[in-house]
Parts: structure tokens; sequence; C-alpha cells
């Protein structure tokens, strides 16, 4: 899950990383009011998950309160690349002498964790990394030794810090560190961490990225959950604890059992719809080893209720649960569906007693159901169907 | 022969006792797997009929190597305490750990990972996999067992339920090992370790190779077939539609800007001489074709 940037400055405040005064509003009135309890100059920033909001407008300087009225009138509601633009933060203004950047992350190549560090601060750190990598020191770290006030000093050393700020950034570097091991991050990015004109080492914008599998030890973290970007459709399905991903552009849903599974189902699903069309997949959705009849209700109604849905590929490979009690699932699903089930339903069944479970779903001889022999031959045919 | 597990695997089941383990374990024991007992901590001392089977259950994982002499751990304890477990399975040199369970937070997987290296004794497979199975000899995790038979095919993935296609759509023929590495970003055993086993083991003659959206291990692995495999391999790779910055149910499985798609995934295989089906039941034909069946 990845953060906005007054939840970043937020989560650096609580574990004492050095920030400014910084303040969430949703409306030009809320940003007065911030702005006049901040008083002087403050910076309106737009809060919007992606790059590249400062050259698209979306950040401004205002010289007082009711500047900061005005120009957050005018960042609220702004597209910034499809994003819209829903709260903007008024943060404290500083004057600033100096840029740099540093970051924790993932390197899933390397399996441990990565140390990004740059006297090169406030641009595009890809950027650096391509052009000048000599400015942009990389320091494998385990989890197992985490980032000691030693190992800060010798990182912040080896990225050629001036003397005169490498403790205050070692410092600043240990508690991010803190931060990103004590909140389960995947990513924490200082760009830029500033110094001051009057010395101080503050960091002025943040990019945080939280690990969904830590939920259940990071009470905290539900709250920081961005209800309004969620798709409807998502949002019901996480309700039920479904797996369930929406996909624009789509009219064939899909449900299959197996991440892997059905992200395949979906490619098949495209390439078989080529022939008909460009018919595509609407969306991923994994019901997992289980595949009960409830989980399958919940699986068909979710997917019968998006408008773009005009057929459906049920793709279930038997392994640990056997396909006659996915076929029991698929018939007790549509009983409990009743009349809202509209809506053509190709179903492949494979492996473990597949014969059993075919002949169930041919007993039950459900008008929407068609049953396919192979996972290519359903898809195409669901295709077929949903471009009917 | 066969890849890190065969008829003389002794199994421990961390998380015996409970309902997945005991579920599991049964499995296990059907398809004539040597489980030799299990840990939960707290439950030392009991013994545990499965079956007909009667497994003792240690407190730790170093009790029950000293007791069983067990070589392989299987790990079905949920995620809150799956850390400690594959500690103490660390701590014990367990030679092999499997690591079934799914919803691992990465910074606990990225330690014992990290703690596994420094150690230098234990090799992890997983986490968020199903195992892996030579079929005929041990079946370590939840694959089933009863899809195919021993045979001259290795085959390594990211993912379970794509492993169970490809070992049915190839059932005739057979596998010597079927790994199922798993989904998370940090994994113990990768795609690489896996091809390096296939092509020193005897008994593999070609490789079957699946991958997914997300990182750059299939690209890893594409530079290493040139390198080092000459057994032919061929490969799929699942996730030609998905959306960037969206996780596909594996928490690995996630494109992020133009890296970790698909079709670098495929494209780097294919540069490396590795024949990449379309689809599952494609990459079977292809296989069939490179062995004449």
């Amino acid at each position: 899950m990845d953060l906005f940037e007054y939840q970043a400055r937020d989560l650096f405040e609580k574990h004492g990383v050095p920030v400014l005064a910084g303040a969430v509003a949703t409306t030009d009135d809320e940003a007065f009011q911030a702005a006049s309890k901040m008083g002087g100059k403050v910076v309106v920033k737009a809060q919007v998950k992606v790059g590249g909001r400062g050259k698209a407008g979306g950040v401004k300087l205002a010289v007082d309160a009711i500047d900061a009225k005005e120009k957050a009138g005018a960042i609220l509601g702004m597209d910034i690349k499809g994003h819209i633009v829903h709260q903007v933060m008024i943060a404290q203004a500083a004057p600033i002498v100096d840029e740099y950047y540093i970051s924790i992350l993932l390197d899933r190549s390397n399996r441990t964790f990565l140390v990004m560090a740059s006297v090169a601060g406030g641009m595009d750190i890809e950027e650096v990394a391509r052009t000048a990598p000599e400015k942009l020191a990389k320091v494998p770290v385990t989890a197992v030794d985490g980032i000691s006030a030693a190992k800060a000093k010798e990182i912040i050393t080896q990225a050629k810090f001036p003397a005169d700020i490498a403790d205050q950034v070692a410092d600043v570097l240990v508690k991010l560190w803190e931060t990103f091991q004590s909140e389960d991050a995947t990513l924490v990015e200082v760009n830029p961490l500033v110094k001051t004109e009057d010395g101080r080492i503050i960091a002025l914008d943040g990019k945080v990225s939280l690990d969904e599998n830590a939920e259940f030890r990071q009470p905290g973290h539900a709250a920081l959950v961005d209800h309004a970007a969620a798709n409807a459709l998502e949002a019901a399905a996480k309700e039920k604890g479904l797996n369930y991903v929406k996909l624009e552009n789509g009219q064939v849903g899909i449900i299959g059992n197996g991440a892997g599974l059905v992200m395949s189902t979906l490619d098949v699903v495209a390439y078989a719809g080529e022939k008909f069309g460009g018919m595509r997949p609407a969306n991923f959705l994994d019901i997992g080893g289980g595949a009960s009849a409830q989980v399958m209700a919940d699986g068909l109604s979710i997917i019968l209720g998006d408008p773009d849905v005009k057929s459906v590929f049920v793709n279930v490979f038997g392994g640990i649960t056997a396909c006659d009690a996915v076929a029991n699932g698929i018939v007790q699903a549509l009983e409990l569906l009743g009349a809202k089930a509209t809506k053509p339903i190709i179903v492949r069944l494979d492996g473990n007693n597949v014969l059993e479970g075919r002949a169930i779903l041919t007993a039950a001889n459900h008008p929407l159901v068609e049953q396919a022999e192979t996972m290519d031959g359903a898809a195409s045919r669901a295709a077929e169907l949903a471009a009917k | 022969m066969s890849i890190f597990i065969n008829s003389n695997s002794k199994v421990i089941v961390q998380g015996m006792t409970g309902s997945e383990g005991t579920k599991h374990t049964r499995r296990m024991l059907a398809s004539g797997t040597k489980v030799v007992g299990g840990v939960t901590p707290g439950k030392g001392g009991q013994t545990v009929d499965i079956d007909g089977h009667q497994l003792p259950v240690f407190n730790t994982v170093a009790e029950a190597i000293a007791a069983t002499s067990a070589n392989v751990s299987v790990v079905f304890v949920p995620p809150k305490f799956a850390k400690a477990a594959v500690i103490d399975a660390i701590d014990a040199k367990m030679p092999l750990v499997v690591v079934i369970t799914e919803g691992i937070p990465v910074h606990d997987s990225a330690y014992f990972y990290a703690y596994s290296v420094q150690k230098g004794t234990t090799q992890i497979i997983g986490p968020n996999c199903p195992g892996l199975i030579s079929p005929d000899q041990s079946n370590v995790g939840i694959i089933p067992a009863d899809i195919t038979k021993r045979g001259p095919i290795g085959l390594v993935s990211k993912s379970g339920t794509l492993t169970y296609q490809m070992m049915y759509e190839l059932r005739d023929i057979g596998f010597s090992t079927a790994v199922g590495i798993g989904g998370d970003p940090v994994i113990g055993t990768t795609h690489i370790d896996c091809l390096k086993a296939f092509q020193d083991d005897p008994d593999t003659t070609a490789i079957v190779m699946i991958g997914e959206i997300g990182g750059d291990a299939e690209e890893r692995a594409a530079a290493f077939i040139a390198e080092y495999v000459t057994k032919p391999v061929v490969g799929y790779v699942a996730g030609f539609t998905a959306p960037e910055g969206k996780t596909m149910g594996h928490a690995g499985a996630i494109v992020s800007g133009s890296s970790g798609t698909a079709q670098a995934k495929k494209d780097a295989l294919e540069a490396a001489g590795v024949k990449v089906g379309q689809t599952p039941s494609e990459t079977a034909r292809l296989m069939r074709a490179i062995l004449g069946r």
C-alpha cells in the first residue's frame, strides 16, 4: 500500500525523523485554517500518488492564509496524470540551501534491503542512477543486521555527504530505518532531504509503501487506506475477503483458483479474444484452494454485478479441492443467486475427481452454464459469447 | 534420482497439530512420504495418531532431529509465528525447510532468509509455496500426489495451481521433481537454484520453467540458462494482461513501471534459447515435441 505524502510525513514524525509542520485539507476553508494556524508562508501541495505533480502545477507557495486558500481552491480537483486531487497538504515553508536523497527499500533481486543515498537530491533518482551513478551510493542492509549508528555513518560517508552535516544525516538514516522496520514498510524514501538556512536537516517530501501482509500486527495501518480510490467492485470484494482486481476494457469475467492459474487465465482469454473483436478479461479473481459454495457465490455475485461483464469463465484445477466439490459449489451458488445470474458461464474443470464434477454440472443442467474440456477451448468460447 | 527430496527424505511437520498441518500430514503420508514427527512448541511429548501412524510431537526442531534424524522440515505455522518456526529450524541446522505459509510479512521472510545465509546450513523453499514433489518418492507440502508419476521432466514454478496444471498436461510422461518456489517477493530457493539442480540431476532430461510478473528472477534465470544449462528448457510466463501497480494475488506479482513485465521475461527467456508457450497447453506441446512424445 502506497501512502500519501502527508501520511508519510506523519509516520516520519512519529519515529523522530525531522519534518516541518504539515496538515491535510480537503477544502479551501480547511486550507485557510491550517495556514492561519501555521502563520507565515506555506506551501500548498497536491496529495496524489504519482510523480511530477510540481511540473503539473500541483505545488504552490502561498504568502499567507488568504493566498493559501486561493491556491488550495485551484489545486483541489485538479487532474494530475489521471489522479484527481482530493486533498492538499499545507506545509510550513522553509528557506532551503541544499537538497539530498535517502531511501530504504526492499531489493527483490538480491533478496535484501537496500539503502540508497545521494547528495544530488530533489531530482528523479532513477535519472541520477542513469546519468551520474557515481553520485548514488547503494548499500545492502540485511534484515538481521539492520542499520546501527555506526552503519549509518559508514553509509553517509560512502555517499560523500559534507562533513558538517554527516552526523545529522546519519541520525536521520537511523530513524528512517526505525520507521522502515517498525512500520513493516517496503519503501521509505525522502526526496528531497534538505538543509535549511539555519543548518537543520529536514525530510521535506517522502514516500512510504507498507506491506499488507503485516496488517495483523499493524492495527494503525487500516486507517491509512484510501477508500476514495478503491473501485466499488474491489471494495465489495475485499469486504467478502476475495482476492479481486478490476481490469479496464474487459468483457469476460474470470474466476479461478490460485494466483498463477488466474493470471494465466487472463492471458489465455485475451489471446483467444483477439479472434472475437478484441474481447478481454474484465477482472482477476482468485477464490483460492477452498472454493466452497459460499465463496463461489460471493465471487459470482461480484462478477455478475460488473456491468462490463458479458460472459463468465470459471477455470478451476482441482488440486487439493476436488472438482465435484467445486461443481456443487457452482450449482449451489447459482441457486443462491437465483434471478441475479443473467450471463453465460463457461466452466472448465480439470484435475481431482473431474468426471464426477462434470457429471454434477451436466445433471444440474443450468441454462446459463456451459462446460468446456480444455482451458484454451473454454477461453475461446467465453470470448465468443462475450462478443455476441 | 530427483532434486532436493527423494525416498530417503525424513520429514517433520512444523505446525502438525494445527488443522492445516494435520490435513496435509495425512496427505503426505498417504502419498508415501516418510513423515517422522511434528513440532509444536508447548506440545512436546505428545503422540499424534494420523491414520494409524504414531507421530511424536517435539517442542523444538533440534529435539525432533535428535530423536528422528529428520532432514526435511515443512512449515504450516500461521504467518504470525512463521518467523520463529523457521529460525528454530535454521538454529537446528535442518538442511531443507519448506515454508508453505502464505501471508508472512516480508520483513520476516527477509529476516529468516538472511539468517539462513549467515548460518549457511539450511536451504529454504518458499514461503507462500505449494512445496515440492518427487513423484512416487516423497511429497513435501500440498501438491496433489496423484496427478502424475515419476518421469524425466523437471519443473520449477512460482505458482501452485500452474504447477498442477502443467503436471496434469504432461501426466503421461511424468516428472523427476516439481518444485513450487513461491510467489512472495523474497523466497529462499530461486528458479536458478532449481535449474542448476535439474541440470546436475541425471534423471532429469528436460525442464519446464514457469514464471510470472514481478521482480527480475526470470531474466536472471534466462542468463543462467544461457551460461550453464545444456538440457532443453521450455518456459511459460503468466501475467501479460496484468495492469501496472496492481498486485495479482501473489504478494510478489506486481508490475512496477517497465520492470517485471511478462513480455520482458518472455523476451529474455527466448533470447536464451528457451521455447516459451503462449498458454500452458502450448507449453506442454513444446515439451512433447522436444521429448518426441
